[in-house]
């Protein structure tokens, strides 16, 4: 059998590939492609917490689920954002996108 | 060691590096393919976690929809300048630390939790989860109301997505 261990060293190593994305890419679809990640990571510690605990109980995952959800919503608004700014401004690079000024 | 856990090293190597490769190479496109082998990856470790649903809907929603609006939004957003510059931008060195330190900070503290290493419990001879998945999302002794809200939210964004991507010349 697999320990529990497995999933979630898995899991963390995912998330933190998913965090350098976000972090480190300058393209704002690859940032997003960043979130993917991270989410993806998160629903497999979610049915992995399913599986090694009460199986009767469904919560993990009706929990992926509505991360499944949250995550289509996200990736469609996003880009649409996405391409509304570049017709706007003809660039998708995040640090050129400085309409805020501090 | 047993099939199962050489399954596991071979698909978790394989979706660690593709997710490695979306977040490192230069071309988008790639990129994005590589996020469908990740998401494949991850499809797999559903089902060696007995959630063969999830697994089928990861496949149909992540592949089918999400990594096709992917490659879509990236072709839609092509630029030369973009594509000769730098992928990663100045600070890329900090925000390789910061993930370094987070999956330090993570494995150190799973590693003081007393559940870490337990083995699953069989299933429970009869017991289906697909049937129970659809009596606890639709129940109203379950989740319901999260399952509508999501309905909600889901159009919200259809509307959203809709009207910020118009072109309105």
């Amino acid at each position: 059998m697999i320990p529990l261990s497995w999933y979630l060293i898995l899991a963390a190593g995912l998330f933190s590939i998913g965090l350098f994305g976000v972090l480190a890419r300058r393209n704002a679809v690859a940032i997003l492609l960043g979130v993917e990640l991270m989410l993806n990571a998160v629903n497999i510690n979610l049915v992995a917490f399913w599986r090694y605990g009460d199986v009767t109980q469904m919560a993990g995952q009706v929990f992926a689920i509505i991360v499944f959800a949250v995550a289509a919503a996200e990736v469609a608004v996003g880009l649409a954002l996405v391409i509304s700014v570049y017709r706007r401004r003809n660039t998708v690079v995040a640090e050129e996108l400085d309409l805020l000024k501090w | 060691m047993t099939a199962e856990q050489i399954i596991f090293l071979i698909v978790g190597a394989a979706t660690l590096i593709a997710g490695f490769l979306v977040v490192t190479v230069r071309n988008l496109v790639h990129a994005a393919l590589w996020l469908v082998a990740t998401l494949f990856g991850v499809a797999i470790i559903y089902t060696l976690l007995n959630a063969g649903f999830l697994a089928v809907v990861q496949v149909v929603v992540y592949i089918g929809a999400i990594a096709i609006l992917f490659i879509f939004a990236v072709m839609l957003t092509r630029r030369q300048a973009a594509e000769t510059g730098a992928s990663v931008n100045k600070n890329w060195w900090a925000g390789a630390l910061m993930s370094v330190l987070t999956f330090a900070a993570l494995a150190l503290l799973l590693q003081s939790w007393s559940g870490f290493s337990k083995t699953a419990s069989a299933v429970p001879s009869g017991f289906d989860a697909i049937n129970q998945l659809g009596d606890a999302l639709t129940s109203s002794a379950g989740y319901v109301l999260p399952f509508e809200v999501a309905s909600v939210l889901l159009l919200a964004a259809l509307v959203g997505a809709v009207y910020l991507a118009f072109n309105k010349k």
